[in-house]
């Protein structure tokens, strides 16, 4: 691998891609939301049961590329058991991260995404999840997400 | 690079020098994410030559003027070097008339303007329009649109597993309310080549006007209209090595003349009065505005450039990188080539598994080869082989059997990586 590539394909990251955390549909949620990328054809499905105000349980499911699936995959772990509010807050503090407009405080593990601002081809990858969450949380009248 | 592969590269290609070839282009002689630049992405573009990016510079360092309108010098040596390119077009797909010659923006404007004018005044309730299952967008929205505004009913005629047209369905979908089948000569995301001469000879059976989206063939396959004896032959100047923005519709004069205006302004029109306007003959009638001047001549001199290069030896030339690269591809665990049909032009879209196009599109970026990943605009296709997206090499006449290699390994490392 060209040296340049790795803060983009860091271990952790090829192996949330490889093996996502939060996989499948489960039986049971409150909330589903479909997203697409009308980029590169990548679809990715939500489900959340959300219950007094905090994400009780969160999966995807759908086909995508080592960073959008690594970058739903860690961001399920992260927001699971925690309060909308949080998620809300962690949204907007990656999407400032990844597009180069903020450093990395607050972010926790996420961090290691931070790499895809030097890639900007690739930022929508990377936020795929996280403006499907967005739109979910704001409980916006939307079938499907698309991040153009 | 394998033994193999040093053999098959150092073979020479019928005397043509391929390295001289390339000194035409110079954006080739460069480094990308400090790897040797190997351009493989060029059913999206081709590069230019010199004598493309020279007579552009030329025009505007010395002629640059507006057309048809001015008495003057400048405009008149503007004018005459833009006609001379309609003649230069005529030559080259051989249409009976330079009127049949009409400069558009490109591809995706011409089918736009017959889909338009069909709409207005040849398509009704109860007609029919035919396409394929392997078309890309713009060769269907603009026919999806049409069927909407005129409630005719839009067909789309099957394709196998190869990729190839089901050439039954195609059968089947023809009927005498077919008005017009469009489809394209080579398939964008899978190199399919179409028996165009034998879809053309079925349209006609049952009356349909054809015309033919030649955006990927224009490049790789010489093209006689009038031995077609297609009513619409389009292509963008792009993908034929010369300057994005420019088109050409060619069109049988008879179905021009019938054909509504598209876009309306100037330069198309005869007399102007607040109550009535009278339009200009062909192929002004289609050029509303001031045209593309500068890059029309750039389609010239691109036409010219390849028409003196031994064209048909480098046919077979980007025969035999397909070929080589498919051979080699075929032997990397897990590759997948998306698009088998038996005839085939310079395209090889491909799927890796366990790993997304994009991550093989990026990471051979940073091997300095530039290939496209994607939908490659043809959405229905992907769905039809129930996958998000390919990587695509695609093949020009500049290409090697040494940058294939470069490829292939390049290919094997993505692999490895995301084992």
């Amino acid at each position: 691998m060209n040296p340049e590539l790795r803060p983009l394909y860091q271990e952790m990251i090829m192996d949330h891609g490889r093996r996502p955390r939060h996989f499948g549909a489960p039986a049971q949620f409150t909330h589903k939301l479909e997203a697409f990328n009308p980029l590169c054809g990548d679809r990715l499905t939500l489900y959340a049961t959300i219950e007094n105000d905090a994400v009780k349980n969160v999966q995807f499911d759908g086909k995508g590329c080592a960073i959008s699936v690594a970058s739903a995959s860690m961001m399920c772990d992260e927001i699971e058991g925690k309060s909308c509010a949080h998620a809300e807050d962690l949204f907007h503090r990656f999407h400032k991260l990844v597009t180069g407009q903020a450093s990395a405080d607050g972010i926790g593990r996420m961090e290691i995404l931070a790499g895809v601002k030097d890639f900007p081809a690739r930022v929508k990858c990377a936020t795929l999840a996280w403006h499907t969450l967005d739109h979910m949380l704001k409980g916006d009248a939307v079938e499907a997400v698309s991040t153009e | 690079m394998t033994e193999r592969a040093t053999i098959a590269s150092s073979q020479p290609i019928h005397d043509i020098d391929i390295e001289a070839l390339r000194r035409d282009f110079p954006i080739l002689d460069q480094r990308v994410h400090d790897r040797t630049l190997v351009y493989l992405d060029n059913a999206a573009t081709t590069q230019k030559p010199r004598s493309v990016i020279t007579a552009i510079d030329a025009y505007y360092q010395r002629d640059n003027a507006n057309v048809h309108r001015g008495v003057h010098t400048l405009s008149e040596r503007a004018t005459v070097q833009m006609e001379a390119v309609r003649d230069t077009v005529q030559r080259f797909i051989n249409a009976r008339e330079r009127e049949e010659i009409i400069f558009t923006s490109g591809t995706t404007a011409a089918i736009n303007l017959i889909a338009h004018g069909f709409a207005r005044a040849f398509l009704k309730p109860g007609d029919e329009v035919l396409i394929t299952g392997m078309e890309h967008h713009a060769n269907i929205v603009p026919w999806q649109q049409a069927c909407e505004f005129s409630g005719a009913t839009l067909q789309v005629a099957a394709i196998t597993d190869a990729g190839e047209l089901d050439l039954d369905d195609f059968k089947n979908k023809l009927s005498p309310r077919t008005r017009i089948a469009a489809f394209t000569h080579v398939s964008n995301a899978l190199g399919t080549i179409n028996p165009i001469a034998e879809l053309i000879a079925l349209a006609r059976g049952v009356g349909a006007a054809v015309l033919i989206d030649g955006a990927q063939a224009i490049a790789h396959i010489p093209v006689d209209v009038q031995q077609l004896d297609c009513d619409f032959y389009v292509f963008s100047g792009h993908k034929l090595y010369g300057p994005t923005g420019t088109g050409v519709l060619y069109g049988k004069r008879a179905w021009l003349e019938k054909l509504p205006v598209y876009q309306t302004g100037g330069d198309m029109i005869r007399q102007v009065t607040f109550e009535r306007t009278t339009f200009a003959s062909i192929p002004h009638k289609f050029e509303a505005g001031t045209p593309h001047i500068a890059g029309i001549i750039g389609l010239g001199a691109a036409i010219a450039y390849l028409t003196s290069l031994p064209w048909r030896e480098l046919i077979e030339h980007e025969h035999r990188l397909l070929a080589y690269a498919t051979e080699r591809a075929l032997q990397i665990d897990g590759l997948k080539i998306i698009g088998t049909a038996a005839n085939k032009a310079a395209v090889l879209s491909f799927t890796l598994e366990h790993v997304h196009p994009h991550d093989i599109g990026t990471f051979l970026d940073f091997e300095g080869i530039a290939v496209r990943s994607g939908h490659h605009c043809a959405m229905p296709v992907m769905q039809r082989f129930d996958i998000p997206a390919t990587a695509r090499a695609s093949f020009a006449i500049y290409n090697t059997l040494a940058e294939v290699d470069t490829l292939i390994e390049a290919i094997e490392s993505v692999r490895k990586t995301f084992a």
